[in-house]
């Protein structure tokens, strides 16, 4: 659930009651069982039903990883209620497992009181000892703080299904959909939705869409009959309360394509976007490259590299290059970013950061990217980072760093992770006739008289883009460094003294026109200031949010400050921050914003880290807070312990 | 695309107001020189024409082309050149790249811009050697080449580029030396060719690499071994005395006597540049035993990467709309209304 307090008051040994504010969902089984798209389906059908969610998707990095292993086990989260939800959630309330692994894997998160649907039918024998299990846990009497309703959904399954024809191996493909039917029974859904999307993924195989149809009305009739006797029961969420208007779900992955092709419209720009397949950044591409009807000209390049270096060749030829990875293909283009910053070409690159170093965690969130994006490279080569704070967010930061990089004549970093990149949140649909556009305007006459000096700067500091085909402007630029106004190589030492400041001066000139750092949650203003501010950046908006929010109504003096524009920061971060007593700084990382925030600023920012490959979660972060008002000195900040509740769960991972 | 207008210009006109750095000597003066007396022939607009380089000595080329130049990363340049071809297909592209950039640290990019076929002209400057980080041995270097990193000889295969060029699936490749009065005809022909046009030059690196293609490519002397292949001409070389054949019984070439310029009679064959199981041969062709094949070694275009890209960009956009409005709230949508309680 969304909340801690509400959520343990919610909480009887009767299990949910009949109207609660906010539920929490795990769907876990086989990476072969379409948990994923079950739980994708959930999404859309409780977004329709007008209630807040939140989601979090975990899956192996193996694409079929052995059947009924530990390791191989796909989970998907969803928070939805009638209140604001700013997270995936803390423990669940129901789990549906749907192999001994599943349940194995997810059980220490389970709430006391939750319910446990299972499927008997995959509890044989030998899925038992996969999953290490000596003896059946749906009867042995192990789970008797639970509500458990086990039955078998595979017999059910190829028995709905018998009609069409399919084999039971096919037929056993269904009981994804069969589940997805009893969930949406369980919470009040209308099941035409899913109907219209089955019917449409099938359009070839309507035998393959009426199975599923009649899988997931099957489910569906059984929830009905079983609530007669036993644990199950119909429960009713009242929609959320929202903005009027018109709503879809996103995920960051697509809300990051959408503003891409968002800000290449306002720069008046075709796109062009290099990518090199790697988790869990291809997902862009892959949306782009459904694009082309916006001027969108996708290139699968042979490596990283290759993908960065079109990109900013794309640039010099006057499109809006921009190039996508996670941090091992980031570390890759590296050089080529020193190139752009050098050349002065624009450029957006997108960072879905993952767990790291090296190939690290493929498929699991962290923030550790944020030295590698703002001090990783060779020379004095500053470069504008943008965070993401949520998958909506993602689609300003896109137009943003958009800007910035066409305004500046610079490469921007656009950081989110695998969390925003696979998270899907409700996302009031932007009119794109709110954001202002930033024309591009392409200089195709001499700057300086009769003459042409492709260096000459701007109020801004940046040079003039130049198209090649412009008549009478040729001139060469290149990596070398290059005299502060012809452009022409020059290795003199106060030439190069004044283009390194140049450089320099011009990014940090960008923190001049950014709108005031602002205080999330708590007095802004004049007004700001106080015992604590927590200071986040990135994915962990969420539940810094609710946990500030949490701890303000316990009376404590804690404000929130979430920061888009990590570098450069708007000119009165450092006064805001200098207003509070003690700042403490949560992180996917071993405190890496820490580091920038003491750099810039010289404040005494404490660390909160969590490098489990797992977000922090609401009771973690008030406990971290608490500490500031518990009279007790220097217990505060450090490092937040691996947690056996949350996704990934820790007998999940282990091989 | 757009046909391009062919533009008057003359050999001063693509000579750019910097200060040539080579070493006094170095087979890149000649290549340059061979490169500006060339474009005006072919009627290129400086406007239009993009050099783009990678680095080592070769690649400080774009610096004296009066042109739009583009002076990149090591290795790199074909990317950044795909990159720029695909924004702008009008662009007219000269890539420039040399033994250890293209081959070495660049081999990849090589490879799929070649295998991709973007239209462009791709100089490899291969003088055996890295020059400008001073004189170790380069992937194109022979065995038992002595250098600051192999002081007892280096002891890896060379690479060929010719023959990496055509395996990575070029559909142009050509090949002429820095003095060679006729490399400017082999500029004409890449150029004219629509695709990735890949052009060998040896070069010679005066100061650590010195005369190292003498025996072919000596300003005087060494006429007898170049074969200069003319497509729909007959292999001779040596004045004509001599000719390659192709031995039916083992597949592959030799070299044959002709006797009184009777080169059907010696069973010369007839070049040509269409021949990809010939051109095969002639890029593996081992010098000593036989002459260097120098001109066009294989011409065969077929259609350009752009203008595939080019053609499946309009074919997806066909009769749809760029709303940017009607993309965001695409899929499925819901409304909530003014009480905010009420959703459609």
């Amino acid at each position: 659930m969304a909340t801690v307090a509400p959520n343990d008051a919610d909480l009887t040994q009767d299990g949910l009651p009949a109207n609660p504010e906010s539920v929490v969902v795990r769907f876990a089984g086989d990476s072969g069982d379409g948990m994923q798209l079950t739980g994708g389906q959930f999404t859309l059908s409780t977004a329709l039903a007008g209630n807040d969610l939140a989601t979090f998707p975990d899956f192996p990095a193996e694409i079929r990883a052995p059947q009924g292993t530990l390791f191989g086990v796909s989970a998907f989260q969803i928070n939805f209620g009638s209140r604001e939800i700013n997270t995936a959630g803390d423990a669940p309330d129901v789990l549906v497992a749907m192999n001994p692994a599943a349940l194995k894997v997810n059980l220490a998160a389970l709430k006391p009181g939750g319910l446990i649907i299972a499927d008997t039918g995959a509890f044989t024998k030998r899925n038992l000892d996969k999953a290490k299990y000596d003896a059946n846990p749906l009867e042995d009497g192990s789970l008797a703080k639970f509500d458990v309703l086990a039955f078998d959904i595979s017999e059910k399954t190829i028995e709905a299904v018998k009609p069409y024809g399919l084999g039971n191996k096919d037929a056993l493909r269904s009981k994804n959909m069969w589940t997805l039917g009893l969930a949406l029974w369980m919470f009040d859904r209308p099941r035409e939705p899913i109907h219209d999307w089955l019917r449409g993924k099938f359009k070839s195989k309507p035998d393959i869409a009426d199975a599923n149809i009649a899988a997931l009305d099957a489910g569906h009739a059984y929830g009905e009959t079983a609530e007669l006797s036993g644990p199950l029961k119909q429960l009713h969420i009242e929609p959320v309360p929202s903005d009027p208007g018109l709503y879809r779900t996103v995920t960051g992955a697509e809300a990051v394509s959408l503003g891409l092709v968002a800000g290449a419209q306002l720069a008046e720009l075709p796109m062009f976007f290099g990518g090199y397949p790697i988790t869990p950044a291809s997902a862009i591409l892959h949306h782009l490259a459904r694009l082309k009807e916006f001027d969108v000209t996708t290139f699968q390049a042979e490596d990283e590299i290759a993908a960065i270096c079109a990109a900013i060749g794309a640039s010099y030829a006057g499109s809006l290059g921009v190039t996508s990875s996670s941090g091992p293909g980031i570390a890759l283009k590296g050089e080529a970013m020193g190139l752009a910053i050098m050349t002065e070409l624009p450029l957006v690159i997108v960072n879905s950061q993952r767990g790291g170093p090296s190939t690290g965690l493929p498929t699991k969130t962290e923030q550790s990217d944020l030295y590698q994006a703002v001090y990783g490279r060779n020379g004095d080569a500053p470069m504008p980072v943008i965070a993401a704070s949520s998958p909506g967010d993602a689609f300003e930061c896109a137009i943003e760093a958009c800007r910035i990089a066409v305004q500046y004549m610079t490469p921007v970093m656009l950081l989110t992770d695998g969390y925003i990149a696979n998270a899907a949140e409700p996302w009031k649909v932007p009119d794109p006739a709110d954001f202002a556009p930033f024309p591009v305007e392409f200089l195709d006459q001499p700057n300086d008289g009769e003459n042409f000096l492709p260096y000459k700067r701007d109020g801004k500091g940046a040079r003039p883009w130049v198209k090649p085909g412009t008549l009478g402007l040729m001139h060469r630029i290149g990596g070398i460094e290059k005299h502060e106004l012809t452009g022409n190589i020059d290795y003199s030492p106060d030439n190069h003294q004044r283009m390194t400041d140049a450089r320099k001066n011009k990014i940090d000139g960008i923190a001049k026109e950014l709108a005031p750092q602002g205080v999330n949650l708590g007095p802004d203003g004049d007004d700001a200031g106080g015992k604590l501010a927590v200071v986040g950046w990135g994915s962990t908006f969420g539940p810094i949010r609710r946990a500030v929010d949490n701890c303000r109504r316990k009376g404590m003096d804690v404000s929130h400050i979430h920061v888009r524009h990590i570098w450069p920061m708007p000119s009165n971060t450092g006064k805001l921050l200098r207003k509070y007593d003690n700042i403490l700084v949560p992180e996917m990382n071993t405190g890496q914003f820490k580091t920038v925030l003491r750099d810039q600023f010289l404040v005494d920012a404490t660390p909160l880290t969590k490098t489990s490959g797992q977000p922090f979660q609401i009771a973690e972060l008030e406990e971290a807070i608490s500490k500031y008002f518990d009279g007790i000195p220097d217990n505060e900040g450090g490092q937040v312990l691996v947690n056996d509740d949350q996704l990934p769960s820790p007998d999940g991972g282990a091989e | 695309m757009n046909a391009p207008v062919k533009i008057e210009t003359t050999l001063k006109d693509w000579e750019t107001d910097q200060e040539v750095r080579w070493c006094p000597g170095c087979g890149d003066y000649a290549i340059l020189k061979a490169v500006q007396r060339t474009l005006p022939q072919l009627g290129a607009d400086p406007a239009n024409t993009v050099f783009i380089s990678g680095i080592g000595c070769s690649s400080r080329f774009p610096y004296y082309v009066e042109s739009y130049g583009f002076h990149t990363i090591h290795g790199r340049a074909p990317a950044f050149a795909t990159g720029a071809k695909l924004a702008n297909p009008d662009l007219d592209i000269w890539l420039v790249t040399g033994d250890g950039d293209g081959l070495s640290i660049g081999g990849n990019h090589l490879m799929h811009v070649l295998r991709r076929n973007v239209n462009m002209q791709i100089m490899l400057f291969n003088n055996e050697i890295y020059g400008l980080t001073k004189g170790q041995a380069s992937p194109t270097s022979r065995e038992g080449t002595k250098s600051p990193s192999t002081p007892i000889g280096s002891y890896d295969h060379p690479a060929r580029p010719a023959a990496f060029a055509l395996g990575a699936g070029a559909r142009f490749v050509g090949r002429g030396f820095d003095v060679s009065k006729n490399l400017p005809d082999v500029l004409k022909a890449a150029h004219a060719h629509q695709g990735a046009a890949f052009i060998e030059i040896f070069q010679n690196c005066i100061v650590y690499n010195k005369d190292v293609f003498n025996d072919f490519a000596a300003p005087k002397g060494a006429e007898d071994q170049q074969l200069w292949l003319e497509n729909g001409q007959p292999m001779l070389f040596a004045g004509g005395a001599k000719g390659i054949a192709l031995n039916h019984d083992t597949l592959s070439l030799e070299v044959v006597d002709v006797t009184d310029g009777d080169w059907e009679a010696a069973k010369v064959i007839v070049h040509d540049v269409t021949n990809r199981s010939i051109a095969h041969m002639l890029v593996e062709m081992p010098f000593g035993p036989f002459p260097m094949a120098l001109g066009v070694l294989y011409d065969d275009p077929r259609p350009t990467f752009e203008a595939a890209a080019m053609a499946e960009k309009a074919a997806a956009s066909e009769g749809k709309e760029a709303n940017l409005a009607k993309l965001l709230g695409k899929g499925q949508t819901w409304t909530v209304s003014g009480t905010a309680q009420d959703p459609v």
